[in-house]
């Protein structure tokens, strides 16, 4: 019954259904996961196994006790939802607030609304973005990535992002802080994860060849990924034109913070997303645009996972606004 | 109940009700004029007795406004509120001997806005204690200028910023910055400096 | 109804933030500590009580057609009572509830029970409804402040019973908005099992 309670999207054709759609999304993520073993060694681990561990427990129990239905954990979106949000957190958060962000994303951003098919809004990104306010201080120290035996309480750096929003708060030029700070802003390191960021949102070229995997499986079309690079490349590069010295260049902007991750694997979430092909295209330019602003303009140095939150917003409205053409209508004249 | 709607009843009732509410408002301000004012000077005494070392005197009698010249002052028009003029010194003394100097001083560099702080120097320049009177900064980030929040303002107590830089670490100063919240302890260290500056002119006439 | 049935059914039966969802805005925007909720909810109750019973008492003599602009008036004058006391005897609290005392004018709760209590009914019932509904809506925004500030700040009516830092989010609005919805299952679930 669990199959059948989510459709997938109207492209979507042949015997996929949810368990084999979130065995392909975990698949996919696999090698942002082993860069980020590589870099950041049991941090990474604990965080990982302890959000999928609580996410599943969570839902079950939820769905057993509350609901008093047929738990439905043997469809993986727990698993996904548990591993997304770890990917969002700092690789040296406490367990117990690692479990609090898995209750939240669970409790609060999917079995409120009904479960699987009915959460307007990503459930991980409601648990990441629940952290991120509630406790600012352990969710934007990072340990710098040092090797596989990074301990947890390692040197904690900030982010490329954070250091570019400060350094411009404090007046100086986009020039003067990639000067001072050579090593955070270095694109090769950027490509290959060795920055700091979140455990999962490092490694550029990771996350990419997940979605070649994501792309050749056909799980995800590319049009929300690939609108939404397209929108930050031109708007951050509208700006960059405008004043260089205080905004910083377009790849920068793709290559740091969870752009490519958000993009990829949480802009696309099947639940949250429009329907049609160029409903997606519209969401794809709406979190592109959000998310720029918050990154040039606003108070967080980083703007993806509030763009997508607020872009799922407008679904339902994208959907009403851009339904396909039914089969068989005969077209109204004048 | 509906009674009937004539302009002569609508206009007696409506005056009559506004006369009673007006006389009634009129009562309530009276009684309550003195203890609102004297609610403001207490919270400006208790910041006073806060950040000094005892005296007798009252020094919010003897307070003086001190123009900001220069550097100190700080263009209005950037800010939404206009910024004050001047800042306001209370001098406290005891047995006639001056023992210190409250200083209300402000800075607009607040993440949210600006920031009101009264500072007690001693007759030497130390700074004694500091103590926030308002302010409109992050709860959980920028609230730990708070002394009740955490120990940042306490690093300031007890040093002289003649030999003590009132800037961050980060920035090559003395001051430990608090985590996460870099442009409120830039924007507190900001108003420490413009009191200490308005401070050492003071004593200079 | 009974007098104690007028007086109680705010508290439960009509609670006005749970069942009626009247005066949402100093509800979300006062309650991010228990004191400042109970601050709150006694100057409405104050106000309620108050204009109950002065607009019970002359709604016979109002004409029809300005009876809105006449409860405005009473009701205005009541709130800035309360503000100019409030200011003078608890002046911090005062100022940490700030705006949303002179607002009070505005509250639906107040003009409501206004138009549809105490128009109608005897002068000491009415008072008994404003005092009723307003500790509906005391207890009520007492409740949603106790609950953020133990969330948001690990205390209680400032008294922290362990050390360590609370969950931000609570004591910022959109806290307000989780924990009201939670509250309401609650008080929901509670409500059809006492009615089944």
């Amino acid at each position: 019954m669990s199959n059948m309670r989510i459709s997938p999207a109207p492209h979507i054709q042949g015997k996929q259904n949810t368990r084999s759609l979130m065995r392909d999304v975990i698949i996919a993520l696999m090698p942002a996961l082993a860069v980020s073993i590589c870099f950041f060694g049991w941090g990474t681990i604990i965080v990982t196994l302890t959000a999928i561990l609580s996410c599943v427990l969570c839902e079950w129990l939820i769905q057993k006790f509350l609901l008093k239905e047929e738990p439905s954990i043997k469809d993986l979106s727990a698993i996904v939802t548990g591993l997304i949000l770890a990917f969002n957190l700092p690789s040296n958060l406490s367990p117990l607030l690692v479990v609090l962000g898995s209750v939240v994303a669970i409790g609060v951003g999917k079995m409120t609304f009904g479960g699987l098919g009915n959460n307007p809004f990503n459930p991980a990104l409601v648990g990441r973005v629940f952290m991120l306010i509630s406790f600012p201080v352990q969710m934007t120290t990072w340990p710098k990535p040092t090797g596989f035996f990074t301990s947890i309480d390692a040197v904690t750096g900030a982010t490329p992002l954070a250091i570019m929003k400060e350094g411009l708060a404090n007046g100086m030029t986009v020039q003067e802080i990639t000067a001072a700070n050579p090593d955070s802003f270095s694109y090769i390191q950027m490509l290959f994860g060795q920055i700091g960021g979140s455990l999962g949102e490092i490694s550029t070229l990771a996350l990419l060849i997940g979605f070649g995997y994501l792309l050749f499986r056909k799980v995800i079309t590319w049009h929300i990924p690939i609108t939404i690079f397209a929108t930050i490349f031109v708007f951050a590069g509208l700006l960059h034109l405008a004043d260089s010295a205080h905004f910083v260049d377009p790849l920068f902007h793709l290559l740091t913070g969870g752009i490519m991750l958000g993009a990829i694997y949480m802009a696309t979430d099947y639940v949250t997303s429009p329907m049609t092909k160029k409903g997606m295209v519209i969401f794809g330019i709406g979190i592109g645009v959000v998310t720029i602003i918050i990154r040039a303009f606003g108070g967080y140095p980083e703007g993806i996972s509030f763009a997508i939150l607020f872009m799922n917003a407008f679904v339902p409205l994208i959907n009403r606004h851009m339904k396909p053409k039914r089969f068989g209508e005969v077209k109204k004249n004048g | 109940m509906a009674k009937e709607s004539t302009l002569k009843n609508m206009v007696l009732v409506l005056t009559l009700i506004t006369c009673v509410a007006a006389a009634l408002l009129a009562a309530v301000y009276g009684l309550t004029k003195e203890p609102i004012e004297q609610a403001g000077v207490n919270k400006v005494n208790a910041a006073i007795q806060d950040v000094l070392p005892e005296f007798d005197n009252n020094p919010f009698e003897e307070k003086m406004e001190l123009p900001l010249e220069g550097a100190a002052a700080v263009q209005s028009i950037l800010y939404r509120e206009s910024a004050p003029e001047s800042l306001t010194f209370y001098p406290a003394a005891k047995n006639g001997e001056p023992v210190g100097m409250a200083v209300e001083t402000f800075t607009n560099q607040g993440f949210s806005g600006r920031i009101t702080l009264m500072v007690g120097f001693l007759p030497d320049g130390t700074i004694n204690k500091t103590s926030i009177i308002s302010h409109s900064e992050t709860p959980g980030l920028g609230d730990k200028i708070d002394a009740s929040k955490s120990n940042f303002s306490k690093q300031f107590e007890g040093q002289n910023p003649a030999t003590f830089k009132l800037i961050v670490k980060k920035d090559g100063g003395d001051i430990d910055a608090i985590t996460a919240s870099t442009i409120t302890s830039r924007a507190f260290c900001d108003a420490m400096v413009r009191a200490y500056n308005a401070y050492i002119l003071y004593k200079l006439e | 109804m009974s007098k104690l049935g007028i007086l109680t059914k705010g508290i439960f039966k009509e609670n006005p933030i749970f069942v009626l969802v009247l005066g949402m805005c100093p509800t979300l925007a006062t309650t991010t500590s228990a004191i400042n909720g109970m601050g709150m909810g006694a100057a409405t109750m104050f106000v309620l009580m108050l204009s109950n019973l002065f607009i019970s008492l002359v709604a016979g003599i109002i004409p029809d057609k300005v009876r809105i602009p006449a409860y405005i008036v009473v009701i205005a004058a009541f709130v800035t009572m309360v503000d100019l006391s409030m200011a003078a005897y608890v002046p911090d609290l005062h100022k940490s509830l700030g705006v949303f005392i002179p607002l009070i004018v505005v509250n639906c709760i107040v003009l409501g029970r206004a138009e549809a209590f105490a128009a109608k009914n005897k002068p000491f019932d009415s008072m008994l409804d404003g005092i009723g509904i307003g500790l509906g809506f005391t207890l009520g925004l007492t409740l949603l402040g106790a609950v953020r500030e133990l969330l948001g700040n690990n205390s209680i009516f400032g008294i922290k019973p362990l050390e360590g830092d609370g969950m931000l989010i609570f004591v910022l609005a959109p806290g307000a908005f989780l924990a009201l919805g939670y509250l309401m299952v609650l008080f929901n679930k509670l409500k059809k099992r006492t009615s089944s």
